[in-house]
């Protein structure tokens, strides 16, 4: 006595949360029955496998429907179909947005290409998501990205706007697209420590100052693309630590303003030229996508592990860093203080996120 | 000539890209009103078209602005071949040709295709002109409003009920066509939506000119219904009550009747002036003598053949009946007089409402209902529909009799279905038969209404229950005791009826869906013999279906059903029926028996140990039922019984009571014993099955309660929280081996399973209550079974709810009282209940079905089964179920209410102090529900009727998600339609709505589908009462609520 059709069509939509988060996860109607009874349902309802495998499937269904114009949630507000309060329709964009982060950090920085769809099994295998929920998140990224790709105006405003993501989302998305269009570098294995929320810091900050939109408000891709000038111009930096006495200067500012300050002051003496000619040569080497793309990798290699070799505590770093940039000023004989500020302002709040374990 | 039509297209959005090369479309829309066609101009590449076109007018009659829909075409414009389509909106403008309603549509309407669904939607603004037309042989009737509505529309009052209206018009089905062989299933499906469209407004026409005719303004509890006939054509077809209504405008004005949830209104009017309109025929008498008992299913086939003697007949039973006795005995014969005039001048005294003014329903009968089975043949002539005319006035005409055999003159809570399988019809036709107070139906001077009431003193609750016919001279035997509430007229034991439970109805604890299910295995044939077959199938299914309700009704604990409905539905090879009704506990009606099984084998001494487990378990369901149901009828200790309860009486064997005479019954009626139990024999495996099931029924989960009338009887403090919804299911039976039993229990499962189904998916909202359960089952195809629910989930408040019943219980008490002290000798007991029961011995029941399914061909003519009654062959009936050995016997219980215990009183509470100001004030939610009003807010005002036809069609049904997906999808969509129409005429709900047709065809092999659907309902502007105290605090003056707003502040 199979049912050939049964279906439920409520006035007012109606949503399961839970089986909401069983679909997005990419569930299959029956293994999202299993879960669900296993959650002890039936026992808190009374209900009967059946009416539960009908419930899930009708879900199910209404959430297929519901997809196409979740694609473009602005759709989802003015379609008259499905009558769904706003609270209801909100969650339901902000929950198939959201993404998991073990699979970002999987995808982030690189291109989203079909090339990196088809490698979307492996990432399944690996993270044990579903494929499907990997399909959906990939695609949720490329979406998001084709339609602000071209856009004028604030990233994190564009992507509210056409997606009504909530603010922390909105700027989830704002890093993972930029950091897809710059191809940053991060799944290298000496990356693995990064959680994706310190590479979305990271992002913010650069997004803020390095791109061209932090010059210009009505650039095309102004949130997208590195200021290439700007990239350029790092190389005038190159002075810091090819010029010897420049260096032996910064360097001496530095030691008498920190002296007895740092638990490390050691260490940091003995490792200041390194580690200045690590950070300065980051920057100067900018002007290439490739170097663009191994920023944090370079970083995590010439500041990040020296640091941590020499056991720095985390206050030490930022007394060091706020020390760093700022003696740069009295260098008298250095006439880019406003180029070095735009870097180390970024740089030195990228790499205080980047120091921990 | 009057009329000026005014047609503006704004815009469109989210159209579908039509043109792949660039993914757009240049979209033009075409607007076409009867023969006139307008266009836009092409709108270049885009998804969002703004055309802001001109104002298109339409110089039309009104007769056609009546008739004709307006048809608003999306194409895509395509230079080199022709244009496509992008898909239609059809506007119906009747709700801007009455003044009240709107006066201009304007909003997005969902740009709707029958292949592809719905496309976008277009931004349109509709007006219309309205000249004045003398012209007294109009063929329109613009202005009379229509309400689908079963209840006096909540800001009107009922001046005139003038009553029954009908219509039906035929015509040829374009899919039955020759040319439906070469156009586009496109073409066909729009063909036929726009025919229907054109149809009914044509209907609608009519009906309107009927009720100008009467005089009225107001057609009330219209339903209108299509049958698609196949071959032999398209019939439309409707009824309705003809009103003359008054439009509420001074705030001191309430509203007379209608079971408003809001508590205001309906304790005021009790209060104050009860019935502050209506009076209209002079002296109107007590109306309290007389008695009703309702028999449930119709008819006494005795009578019904004799219809013309019954007219005599009648009369004479009222004046004669014993209760009659002190008080007004000849008042009441001046009422029935006067009634009786009113009522027959009329060809039907029917009336379409299941809810009504106060002191409307005078006495209640008891259900009468009545098929038959017709062969289909072509309408040669679609302008003269004369053969289904006929048919329905046969059925029309044996109610009409059922009800005169009763003791009534009219019948309430009336409707009409078909089923169609090939070339066979059921058409059956039910309502309740009633005795009304004359007042209403007449013409008159208005008077002081408070005079009026004080004489009659119609006890509150308990009137209606009270027999109408003669006890002398029972249609039926039925088992007669004093009321439980006033002690001075006799009540049936048993109460069916096809109404909503009374306002004023003194009901004991909470009432419950009751359904019986039944299918039955038919021999595949061809014409006649399928007609006969199923002709002789129908008795027994009646028969079945009511011991199955009063099996389960005693099984609750409770005695009396309101909103029963029974639908039987034709199949290839076999015969279903369901019947839906709220079970309740009558205050004023005795208490039930519990149910007694008898083995026939006593000797056997396992099987005596079966049977009496059986009982057992029967036992405790009851006691278990009466707690869950919190049905605790106080003990009346004898003494206040008193001498009026007359011996209790056991009827030995009902069976042959039908036609025995009346003293006979006053026999019967001697025997002793103070429970009335109801015995059931289980003589063979299939009374085993029959108890078993009736085991299965689960409860609904805690927090659940369900019934299917407009309000549950116990439940007064409803919050604002509706989700109405829709649920379809079909199954596939495996066609091995199928016997009734197996087909017994797979339908059986299918609604217990449905309803469990629908039970978890609304856990969010517990407590609540599902109201207006409104099952229909038809059979497709061969082995396919489809169930479709439509119903509201309301929630309601738990912690409140002790309180206020209290209060209001208490207050009404007392009201009660006071008003009626000089006139009651027992005050008290008055107030607390009316509960009418009816007894209906299983006997008779089978006997009124025998005669009820007159669908037994005693002749067949020409082509039509005929559908006389059997009087005659009753007889042969009788034998026949006499076999099924169902015995019953009665004896009365003595149960008397007390005041201190009264129930809360019906409906008229509902508290909704909390409903919280509505969370998602959202431009564009509408909220549509199928009872007649919506909790916690108020009606400010009637739009006009929603009525809509949809057909869609996939050739691609793997692709849309499989039968599943594509009804689904197409659900949803017209839910979003009608919510589109009512928002676009300005409203924020749809209140009566009714899924009337879901016909759903499939052909997996093919990949195709169709399915068709009907709905209808009332657009509304509510207003929550929350916001309606701050308005009217704020600006009294403010826009069109006033006028039903200031009663309720009052407060």
């Amino acid at each position: 006595m199979a049912s050939e059709l049964d279906i439920f069509v409520g006035n007012t939509t109606l949503i399961d949360e839970d089986v909401y988060r069983l679909w997005l996860d990419g569930y299959s109607v029956s293994d999202a029955v299993a879960l669900r009874v296993r959650s002890g349902i039936l026992e808190q309802t009374g209900a009967t496998a059946a009416v539960l495998q009908s419930d899930t499937m009708d879900h199910y269904r209404t959430f297929q429907m519901l997809e196409r114009l979740l694609h473009a949630p602005p759709k989802l507000l003015h379609q008259l179909i499905f009558q769904i309060p706003p609270s209801r329709q909100a969650l339901l964009i902000e929950r198939y947005y959201a993404f998991d982060e073990a699979f970002v950090r999987e995808v982030l920085g690189k291109k989203l290409s079909k090339g990196t769809k088809k490698d979307l099994d492996d990432i399944s295998t690996k993270t044990g998501i579903t494929l499907k929920s990997c399909r959906r998140q990939f695609d949720n990224f490329k979406r998001v990205f084709k339609v602000v790709e071209e856009m004028r105006g604030s990233l994190v405003d564009n992507i509210q706007q056409h997606f009504l993501l909530s603010d922390r989302l909105a700027r989830d998305y704002a890093a993972i697209v930029f950091f897809a269009n710059n191809r940053f570098e991060t799944g290298k294995k000496k990356l693995q420590y990064l959680s994706f929320g310190d590479f979305a810091f990271c992002a913010e900050l650069m997004i803020q100052n390095w791109t061209l939109g932090a010059v210009d408000p009505q650039a095309d891709d102004m949130d997208m693309d590195l200021d290439k000038e700007f990239l350029q111009d790092l190389k005038e930096l190159k002075v810091l630590v090819a010029d010897k006495d420049l260096l032996d200067l910064h360097k001496s500012l530095v030691c008498t303003a920190l002296r007895g300050k740092l638990g490390v002051f050691s260490e940091m003496e003995a490792n200041f030229k390194n580690l200045s000619r690590g950070l300065v040569n980051v920057a100067a080497k900018l002007t290439h996508n490739k170097d663009v793309r191994d920023l944090f990798v370079d970083l995590v290699e010439k500041f990040v592990e020296p640091c941590r070799s020499d056991h720095w505590p985390l206050n030490d770093v930022r007394l060091f860093l706020n020390q760093y940039s700022a003696s740069v000023h009295s260098l008298d004989g250095f006439r880019h203080q406003a180029l070095w500020d735009r870097y180390m302002g970024t740089l030195r709040g990228c790499l205080l996120r980047l120091c921990h374990d | 000539m009057p009329g000026k039509l005014k047609v503006k297209i704004v815009a469109g959005r989210h159209l579908p890209v039509m043109d792949r090369a660039s993914d757009l479309t240049d979209a033009f829309v075409e607007v076409k009103f009867g023969n006139t066609t307008f266009k836009t101009d092409v709108y270049l590449k885009s998804l969002n078209p703004q055309w802001n076109s001109e104002w298109f007018k339409f110089e039309v009659d009104d007769e056609d602005l009546q008739d004709e829909p307006l048809q608003i075409t999306v194409l895509d414009h395509d230079t080199y071949s022709a244009n496509d389509a992008i898909g239609k909106v059809y506007i119906d403008i009747d709700p801007l040709l009455y003044s009240e309603a709107a006066t201009v549509i304007s909003g997005w309407f969902p740009i709707y295709d029958t292949i592809h669904g719905i496309r976008g939607e277009i931004n349109v603004v509709v007006k219309v002109d309205l000249f004045n037309d003398l012209n007294r042989f109009r063929q329109s009737s613009c202005g009379i409003k229509f309400f689908c509505t079963t209840s006096i529309p909540k800001c009107y009052r009922a001046v005139i009920i003038h009553g029954f209206v009908e219509e039906l018009v035929v015509n040829e089905d374009p899919e039955y066509q020759w040319i439906d062989r070469i156009r586009t299933p496109r073409a066909s499906n729009e063909a036929r939506q726009r025919l229907i469209s054109l149809m009914s407004g044509e209907l609608q026409r009519k009906i309107g000119l009927k009720v100008l005719e009467m005089r009225g303004n107001a057609v009330v509890g219209y339903l209108q219904c299509f049958d698609l006939e196949g071959e032999s054509g398209l019939v439309v077809r409707a009824i309705g009550t003809a009103c003359t209504l008054d439009k509420l405008s001074s705030p001191a004005a309430f509203l007379p009747a209608c079971n408003s949830p809001s508590k205001e209104m309906k304790e005021i009017p009790f209060n104050e002036d009860p019935n502050p309109n209506t009076h209209s025929s002079g002296p109107s008498t007590p109306l309290k003598n007389q008695t009703y008992s309702f028999s449930p299913s119709k008819s006494y086939s005795r009578q019904s053949s004799s219809s013309d003697t019954d007219l005599s007949l009648t009369p004479k039973t009222g004046m004669g009946s014993g209760s009659a006795g002190k008080e007004g005995g000849p008042f009441k014969a001046l009422l029935r007089q006067q009634t009786q005039s009113a009522l027959e001048q009329r060809e039907f005294p029917f009336f379409t409402l299941t809810a009504f003014p106060p002191g409307f329903l005078v006495h209640v009968g008891g259900v009468v209902s009545a098929r038959s089975v017709k062969l289909l043949d072509r309408i040669h002539n679609p302008d003269e529909p004369e053969t289904r005319d006929a048919w329905w006035a046969e059925i029309r005409q044996e109610i009409k009799s059922h009800a005169k055999a009763l003791g009534c003159h009219a019948v309430v809570g009336y409707s009409e279905s078909t089923s169609i399988c090939e070339e066979v019809c059921i058409l059956s036709a039910s309502g309740t038969a009633a005795v009304l107070n004359p007042r209403f139906l007449q013409d008159g001077t208005v008077e002081g209404c408070l005079e009026q009431r004080l004489e009659e003193n119609l006890p509150a609750g308990c009137g209606f229950c009270h027999i109408p016919y003669d006890e002398l001279n029972m249609p039926f035997p039925a088992h007669l005791t004093y009321c439980y509430n006033c002690r001075k007229q006799k009540v049936p034991d048993v109460l069916f009826t096809t109404i909503d439970l009374p306002m004023d109805a003194a009901v004991i604890g909470k009432g419950c869906l009751i359904q019986a299910r039944l299918c039955r295995l038919k021999k595949k044939a061809q014409a006649e013999a399928n007609a006969t077959a199923i002709s002789n199938l129908l008795p027994f299914m009646e028969y079945e279906v009511h011991t199955q309700l009063m099996n389960k009704l005693k099984l609750k604990g409770m005695n009396a059903l309101f909103g029963l409905r029974i639908q039987i539905s034709v199949g290839e090879n076999m015969l279903m029926g369901l019947a839906s009704a709220t079970g309740v506990y009558l205050a004023a009606l005795p208490t039930p028996g519990g149910i007694q099984i008898a083995g026939k084998t006593p000797n056997d001494g396992s099987y005596e140990q079966h049977i009496s487990h059986m009982q057992k378990k029967i036992n405790d369901t009851i006691a278990k039922n009466k707690e869950l149901y919190e049905i605790n009828p106080p003990e009346i200790c004898e003494e206040i019984i008193g001498s009026p309860i007359p011996e209790p009486r056991q009827r030995s064997r009902l069976l042959r009571s039908q036609s025995e005479s009346s003293d006979e019954v006053t026999e019967l009626d001697l025997s002793h014993g103070k429970k009335d139990a109801f015995v059931l024999e289980i003589d063979d495996t299939d009374a085993m099955e029959d108890v078993h099931s009736l085991l299965t029924d689960v409860p609904p989960p805690s927090g659940f309660y369900s019934c299917n009338t407009e309000i549950m009887p116990g439940i007064n403090n409803w919050t604002s929280e509706i989700q109405m919804f829709t649920s379809v299911r079909v199954i596939r039976l495996s066609s091995l081996n199928l016997t009734n039993q197996a087909l017994n229990k797979n339908f059986n499962d299918l609604c217990e399973n449905l309803l469990k189904s629908l039970y978890f998916k609304l856990r969010s909202m517990i407590p609540c209550c599902l109201c207006h359960v409104n099952f229909t089952v038809s059979l497709p195809e061969d082995e396919l079974i489809q169930v479709t629910v439509t119903a509201v989930a309301i929630t309601f408040d738990k912690n409140q709810a002790l309180q206020t019943t209290k209060t209001h219980a208490e207050k009404s008490l007392q009201r009660a009282s006071t008003d009626n002290e000089e006139l009651l000798q027992f005050p008290l007991e008055l107030c607390s209940d009316s509960l009418p029961s009816h007894p209906f011995p299983p006997a008779k029941e089978h006997l009124e079905s025998a005669s009820s399914n007159s669908g037994i061909p005693a002749a067949q003519r020409a082509t039509s089964v005929d559908y006389s009654s059997f009087a005659d062959r009753c007889s042969s009936w009788i034998e026949l179920i006499k076999l099924k050995a169902q015995t019953i016997r009665r004896g009365s219980i003595k149960t008397t209410v007390t005041v201190e215990k009264a129930s809360p009183v019906g409906e008229g509470n509902f508290r909704n102090r909390s409903s919280p100001p509505c969370a998602n004030s959202t431009v564009g939610v509408v909220k549509m529900t199928p009872l007649s009003f919506i909790p916690g807010a108020k009606i400010t005002k009637y739009l006009g009727i929603i009525n809509m036809f949809f057909i869609r069609e996939t050739t691609s049904l793997r692709e849309e998600g499989g039968v599943s997906g594509f009804l689904h999808a197409f659900i949803a969509e017209v839910f979003a339609m009608v919510r589109a129409h009512v928002a676009a005429l300005g409203g924020n709900a749809v209140v009566s709505y009714i899924m009337k047709q879901c016909v759903f065809m499939e052909n997996p092999n093919k990949n195709q589908a169709q399915c068709l659907i009907n709905v209808s309902g009332d657009a509304v502007v509510f207003v929550r009462e929350s916001e309606l105290e701050v308005v009217s605090t704020q600006q009294p003056a403010a826009t069109c609520q006033p006028s039903c707003t200031g009663g309720e502040v009052t407060t």
